[in-house]
């Protein structure tokens, strides 16, 4: 018997194999392993004190730590973006190719609807408005079905994606746009950001209810981003090489290939990567914080340069239209980075270097900000109000109050006031202000300037 | 005694954060410390604790730190934040409510009982 030659038990080797054996649960990472070890370790030799041998301790030690299924359940539920690097969790292997065929399934369809308006005489060529304001319409809609059927949710999610399409495509199709309408380009513009946040409400499975969801379908947001630039290149040489071959032997498919196979394959691919993605989660997880961690540092180094030749060229408040524009969508570009390195990073990691920086970043992207509403309310009160100008200052507003809470909070962070969640908790809460105010843009703002 | 699972759940946020009140301290000493308040009666499973620990940083209520303390050992300390202060207040008033309504009825249970034997 063990019990009776201690010197056989080899209490670190013990350890080690049950430290393995809690580590291979994907809801329970390194540092958390390391925590179960020290309190092991603490009643191990509480208990070699009160007399018992290694082995003996080691056992009831292990015994009083409970159920490791259970307790990585519970850990699985407190840290749900860990659940995002784990495939095997809730998913049986048998489910793929039924996932595949309802994806394809999916991307028919919204290959399909792009072609739909042919039936009612147009084409992309000639009526190309008609397909600009529709676009995201033929699409995202149809990715946030696939969601309602991944996620089972009931008829309610169904009718919400027919209402949502329905006003919107009434909106963008039966308003009277004037001939040249900065309106209507606005709406082109901010009609992806309604929609979009349509998909995460399927996307999240509850209804957009809890904080945890709400950062995965923002994890799910960046993947998504990296994902669909990749396929959209693989897609791009696929159909210069289609084009190319054909010619060779002396067919010219260019046309069928900009009429049918490029907007109805783009179509189609806004279904397949949010599969993808969905299927693949672990494969990107390791890109996104290396991402974010390369152009943090560029960006922060990009503004502060930018900021003090504004200062110290003393052009600042007399900038032009085109600055303004460019400013503005640098601003939207920081956000998502923003948006993205708070959604990659691993919520219970202690404050570092990088969240310093990032705080960098949100101060010098809140001056930029404070200058562009200088320049923009300039502009306003010398100028008169236009479309552009009232959907820049809306959209400058609501970043000055983002980036001040982002800056408020991690500031928190870093002096250990409080942990990330906070954070999360702000980022989460401003995502639907920035979806109210697209909406407005789409749908106010046309009516209030006339549709021009 | 056992108690309760419904019971050991409900009372384990405010024992846990009303210990971490008492000083920054890691997930073993606070094992022992409700042990020791409970009189050895209420055993939590040990590693159901730290999930519930992570939950309540998670809520902000805890901020923690990695710490090599005495005994070279690296352990994960847990400190209470404003927040968390504020949350074992309320938790505090609601189980003063309780305790008060059950130590009512339970007077009044063993009064009614003392009048029935007058009675008889």
């Amino acid at each position: 018997m063990i019990s009776n030659s201690p010197n056989l038990f080899d209490l670190e080797q013990s350890i080690t194999q049950w430290r393995q054996f809690v580590l291979r649960r994907s809801a329970i990472v390194s540092d958390d392993a390391d925590e179960l070890e020290s309190h092991l370790r603490d009643q191990i030799d509480a208990f070699m004190a009160q007399g018992l041998h290694a082995d003996e301790a080691f056992l009831i030690a292990t015994k009083r730590i409970g159920n490791l299924e259970a307790v990585s359940h519970e850990f699985a539920e407190v840290h749900t973006g860990r659940l995002w690097q784990n495939l095997v969790f809730n998913q049986q292997e048998a489910s793929w190719s039924k996932d595949v065929l309802i994806a394809l399934g999916f991307a028919v369809v919204a290959a399909l609807l792009f072609q739909l308006p042919r039936l009612l005489g147009f084409n992309p060529e000639q009526h190309e408005w008609v397909y600009a304001r529709n676009i995201s319409l033929f699409c995202l809609p149809v990715l946030a079905g696939y969601w309602v059927v991944k996620r089972q949710l009931d008829s309610r999610a169904w009718w919400l994606i027919v209402a949502t399409v329905g006003v919107f495509a009434i909106a963008m199709n039966a308003f009277p746009w004037q001939r040249i309408s900065d309106t209507g380009d606005l709406a082109v513009l901010h009609l992806p950001i309604v929609l979009w946040f349509l998909v995460g409400v399927m996307y999240t499975g509850n209804w957009w209810q809890t904080d945890a969801r709400r950062m995965d379908f923002i994890r799910f947001s960046g993947e998504y981003a990296i994902y669909f630039v990749l396929i959209a290149l693989g897609g791009g040489v696929l159909t210069a090489l289609t084009i190319g071959l054909f010619a060779f032997i002396g067919f010219d498919i260019e046309f069928f290939a900009q009429q049918w196979l490029i907007p109805s394959g783009a179509m189609g691919a806004v279904v397949i990567v949010g599969w993808l993605v969905d299927m693949k989660k672990g494969a990107v997880e390791n890109m996104a914080p290396v991402l974010a961690r390369i152009f943090t540092p560029l960006f922060t180094l990009l503004l502060i340069s930018f900021l003090a030749v504004l200062l110290v060229s003393g052009r600042a408040f007399d900038m032009q239209r085109d600055v303004l524009i460019g400013l503005d969508a640098m601003l939207i570009i920081v956000l998502g980075l923003v948006l993205y390195s708070v959604s990659s990073r691993e919520p219970s990691a202690p404050a570092g270097l990088f969240d310093t920086l990032q705080l960098l970043l949100v101060l010098s992207a809140l001056s930029i900000n404070l200058v562009a509403l200088s320049a923009m309310s300039d502009r306003i009160f010398a100028m008169g109000i236009t479309p552009n100008r009232l959907a820049a200052l809306g959209e400058n507003c609501i970043l000055l109050i983002s980036l001040s809470g982002y800056a408020w909070y991690y500031f928190g962070l870093i002096r250990g006031a409080h942990g990330f969640a906070p954070l999360e908790r702000w980022q989460t809460r401003m995502v639907p202000v920035y979806v109210a105010w697209a909406a407005v843009v789409v749908l106010v703002l046309p009516i209030v300037f006339s549709f021009g | 005694m056992n108690l309760s699972k419904d019971l050991m759940a409900a009372s384990s946020t405010p024992l846990v954060l009303g210990v971490i009140a008492e000083g920054e301290t890691y997930g073993y000493e606070i094992v022992k410390r409700v042990e020791e308040l409970s009189g050895g009666k209420l055993q939590w499973t040990d590693g159901m604790l730290y999930p519930l620990l992570h939950r309540l940083e998670k809520q902000g209520f805890l901020i923690s730190r990695w710490h090599v303390g005495d005994s070279n050992r690296k352990r994960k300390y847990y400190a209470i934040t404003e927040d968390g202060r504020k949350t074992l207040c309320e938790q505090q008033q609601q189980w003063q409510i309780i305790n008060q309504a059950l130590n009512k009825v339970w007077r009044d249970i063993q009064r009614s009982g003392s009048h029935d034997i007058e009675f008889a």
